[in-house]
């Protein structure tokens, strides 16, 4: 690892963020607030109906409409080569006929059929309700249980087949292992189906130029993957498409691939040469943007008579819809599933099916339900055994000298702290306090719970072709400001703040001379931006070893200008600095001036300028750890569960920005908890969504979270700077421990707690039952 | 459609304009008057990212019409910050306690909170965390805008 050559000044710091300024006077830049001349907005045309065929297509009065400048379907876009790619651009051996617009069946409800494009937002919509569609309908597949029978097929091209599946190897000794086991436990999780909601629902505005050039500006995770993504997609030359993302009102996922109105839009504009804004509405959002998470996980988990785990044996099943942005069946999940816990044996078969329901997205943690499995079905072990479910963990998990550990599924665990995170926890619950204060509730009839989980994360996924590397261009510019374009990218994640205050940190200037460029595909290099919890460690890592190349070189000027060595210069907020030597102190902006206008002063052969730039290939995996604590009250009469504390002790390595960080843990535990206690998107029998307003799709509000309470260790990895990663881990922690607080209030209840979610009307019902009311 | 004549201020601003009846404040701020701070989250009146000021009153602007607007007094999240660039107490406390990460809900949750604290009106913390109870964030987990509700209130004046 890099160790920083200065006491760090601003990695580490609590540091206002560079965005607020222009997000807090309304001033940022989303795609919506971009307007450029002659612009012209889409309206999408979709199926009110989730399985048929289109028998008849009429957009004659549409096209009629004054205002409305194209109404196109499916076969209006042939004339264009559009192919769509997988998510990370991984190819599949058998995807579904996928087409920007229904081409002949409609598979979901919100399948788009055609795109109305109009002089106004208003018009086009008014010339979407003027087309005519009738369909043959058929009845869908739109349960998990429904899909599982392979009954009908969702894309017929494919035949009655499984998305995706993947498995261990037949293990003949498995059987045995469980029939010696003193203690075996089973137990079936179900997560429900959930919608990311970004604040900022889906938009794009593409802008056809004369040159040839198309300027795309598009709500995403990356201005380079959805660079690459349109250029692959149209063939187009990679050159020729200019991507720009300045502000973006969140994403978790749903944004890491440009998909069918997307395409549509630029499509649109590509055919009529004008530029097409689509902004999506939040009915569109809730209905037609692609979902996550309808998954279920049926676990068997062997222990020996201490309470050691002797293997676990798993059987998972998904929902992913018609047209999922990656079709697999989750083998992160698979691999995951031992956690930070010495599981010397495992088995799995999972198993990922089509259904008439949007497709799946990715969704913060996509492979979240090893930790919600593994660490609900702990729970259910420790009550069973009759054991601390503390101590059942205590027994099991990983400590320091363990490490590095392999886990049996393949990846090594190094630089992880789950039990010093788990006591940490502990010690700040006081649990013994807690005890007996639940105690004595019971007794007045009061439900307290106090649930533990414990988790390692995946962060960086450099394993994965398209994440591979981040790059970073550091330039010190001739005023001896320093410009950064990046190929990280912000949606809320701050990383115009946080790379900033590496580079000033590594080069030995104020954090206010230094900005950081990352919305525009044209400037720098490729990179995956956000995804996989990734930027600190690679956007980091590449920021300072740029910065490092820079800073080389800045010596080099100033050794050779002050008639001193290298190894005696130091840069110290912005002055140069010679060891010894106060009165050669000189601006780092007359050095920058030196470099780029009087060239015959630097040393000899020596390029001019100042600038370096630096391609980093961070570690495939790094992992970030967690132990989280939820106490909670569930309402005997209403069934209402109300947050009392939420610990939430992590170690991510060096926290480059605590406030940054603590807002990645908060934002991810509160999704967590709005999938635990009310989010759900539904589908009636006919598969018509029924969550499709904010209204019916809850997610929490202020009233439903509790102030959260953070413990931070820091243990380093081996990479460049010794960060870690945070971005999705409050989502995959989130869930267990607040399921694990429930399930410890009810357990007077004798009932199970693993059918999400737990809304009232369900836990009023489990308590209902146990009682016999 | 119909069209109307209204004429209304908009953050200080005198602004006359013909608009359709159909067209929404929100639609208007954003489409006529610049105000592209002003964020259409849901449109149907629940998120409030759309939220501006109308003569002293917090408001969705995705619930009113334009045309109701006649001869009224509108604020934005872009009219609140001193010509010298200083945030406005609100802003200050929010950037302060990082209340805030993708920035789109932010621009209503200023103004709801500017509404209550006008003219140095010191609510208490729960009268604030009640009125951002109608405000939907999906980045944050509220926990920044609790803490500058917290300071903002009169809890600790």
């Amino acid at each position: 690892m890099t160790e920083l050559t200065h006491a760090a000044r601003f990695v580490g710091q609590r540091i206002a963020r560079k965005e607020d300024r222009r997000l807090l006077t309304g001033n940022g830049s989303y795609t919506d607030d971009v307007v450029v001349a002659g612009m012209l907005f889409a309206a999408f045309v979709r199926s009110p109906i989730a399985r048929g065929k289109i028998t008849r297509f009429d957009a004659e009065a549409a096209r009629a409409l004054p205002g409305v400048h194209a109404v196109y379907a499916a076969d209006d876009l042939r004339t264009l080569d559009i192919k769509f790619l997988q998510l990370y651009s991984s190819p599949t051996a058998t995807p579904p006929h996928l087409w920007p617009l229904a081409d002949g069946r409609v598979v979901y409800v919100g399948d788009p059929i055609a795109i109305v494009v109009a002089d106004s937002r208003a018009i086009a919509e008014d010339g979407a309700g003027l087309v005519e569609v009738d369909y043959e309908s058929e009845d869908p597949v739109v349960t998990l249980d429904q899909a599982k029978t392979l009954a009908k097929a969702v894309h017929p091209e494919l035949g009655a087949k499984l998305a995706d599946e993947t498995s261990t190897p037949d293990d003949p000794g498995m059987a045995e292992v469980f029939a010696k086991a003193a203690h075996v436990v089973t137990g079936t999780i179900r997560h429900q189906r959930q919608a990311h909601c970004p604040m900022e629902a889906r938009g794009v505005l593409a802008q056809p130029k004369g040159s040839g050039e198309l300027t795309v500006w598009v709500s995403c995770q990356s201005p380079h993957m959805a660079a690459r993504y349109l250029s692959m997609a149209f063939s187009l030359p990679a050159h020729s498409i200019r991507v720009i993302s300045k502000d973006v009102g969140g994403a978790f996922g749903l944004k890491v691939q440009l998909w069918r109105e997307e395409v549509s839009a630029v499509a649109a504009a590509l055919l009529l040469g004008k530029p097409v804004k689509w902004i999506e509405d939040r009915l569109e959002n809730l209905i037609s943007a692609n979902q996550a998470r309808e998954q279920e996980m049926t676990v068997k988990l062997a222990f020996d008579a201490d309470a050691r785990l002797l293997a676990a044996d798993l059987e998972y099943h998904s929902n992913i819809g018609a047209f999922p942005h990656g079709i697999g069946a989750n083998a992160l999940g698979m691999m995951m599933f031992p956690g930070p816990y010495k599981l010397p044996r495992i088995a799995f078969k999972a198993k990922a099916y089509y259904s008439n329901t949007v497709g799946e997205a990715a969704y913060r943690g996509p492979w979240m339900i090893e930790s919600l499995a593994r660490e609900t079905m702990l729970d259910v072990a420790a009550r069973q055994i009759g054991i601390d479910p503390l101590e059942l963990r205590r027994r099991n998990l990983i400590t320091k000298a363990d490490q590095p550990f392999n886990m049996v599924t393949g990846p090594v665990l190094n630089w992880v702290t789950p039990t010093e995170t788990l006591d940490l926890a502990v010690q700040k619950i006081d649990v013994a306090a807690f005890r007996k204060e639940q105690a004595a509730a019971r007794a007045e009839g009061r439900y307290l719970g106090l649930g533990f989980a414990v988790y390692v994360e995946p962060t960086t996924m450099a394993m994965i072709g398209v994440l591979a590397t981040e790059v970073a261009q550091v330039q010190v510019e001739p005023t001896g400001k320093i410009t950064a374009v990046l190929s990280t990218h912000s949606q809320g994640h701050g990383t115009e703040t946080t790379m900033a205050q590496v580079i000033a940190d590594s080069l030995g200037v104020p954090f206010d001379d230094v900005t950081v460029l990352e919305d525009d595909s044209s400037r720098g290099g490729f990179g995956a931006g956000a995804g996989g919890s990734r930027q600190a460690v690679a956007g980091g890592g590449a920021a300072m070893k740029a910065t490092a190349i820079l800073k080389d070189k800045i010596k080099a000027i100033a050794a050779h200008l002050l008639n001193a060595s290298p190894e005696t210069v130091e840069i110290e907020n912005g002055m140069v600095k010679v060891a010894g030597a106060a009165e050669m102190t000189t601006p780092l902006a007359q050095i920058a001036a030196t470099a780029y206008f009087e060239t015959e002063r630097l040393p000899p052969g020596m390029e001019p300028g100042l600038s370096a730039q630096y391609r980093y290939r961070p570690p495939p995996i790094v992992f970030s750890n967690a132990s989280h604590a939820c106490i909670c009250e569930v309402d005997r009469d209403t069934g209402v569960v109300k947050i009392l504390r939420w610990v939430a002790s992590e170690d991510c390595g060096v926290m480059i920005n605590p406030a940054v960080v603590e807002g990645q843990i908060a934002g991810g535990v509160v999704q967590g908890i709005g999938g635990v206690m009310m989010e759900e998107i539904h589908y009636d029998e006919m598969g018509n969504p029924t969550a499709a307003t904010f209204k019916d799709y809850l997610i929490p509000t202020i009233s439903d979270v509790p102030e959260i309470e953070y413990c931070h260790l820091i243990t380093p990895a081996d990479n460049e700077g010794g960060y870690k990663g945070v971005g999705e881990g409050g989502a995959i922690i989130g869930p267990p421990t607040m399921v694990n607080a429930v399930a410890d209030a009810l357990a007077p209840f004798g009932v199970r707690c693993l059918d999400l979610p737990l809304t009232p009307p369900k836990l009023l019902a489990l308590m209902d039952a146990a009682e016999g009311v | 459609m119909s069209e109307h004549r209204i004429e209304l201020k908009v953050d200080g601003q005198p602004v006359v304009k013909t608009v359709e009846a159909r067209t929404t404040l929100g639609d208007f701020l954003r489409d006529e008057c610049g105000r592209t701070g002003v964020h259409l989250g849901c449109e149907h009146g629940v998120c409030g990212a759309c939220t501006v000021i109308v003569d002293g009153k917090a408001v969705r602007s995705c619930l009113m019409l334009a045309v109701q607007a006649n001869g009224v007094e509108v604020t934005t999240a872009q009219g609140l910050a001193a010509a010298d660039g200083t945030l406005s107490p609100v802003q200050q406390a929010m950037q302060d306690e990082h209340a805030l990460q993708c920035g789109f809900c932010t621009p209503g949750v200023v103004m709801t909170l500017t509404a209550l604290t006008a003219g140095g009106a010191r609510p208490t913390e729960a009268e604030l965390r009640g009125a951002m109870s109608g405000h939907l964030c999906r980045c944050t987990g509220y926990q920044g805008i609790i803490r500058a509700a917290r300071k903002l209130s009169g809890a600790n004046a």
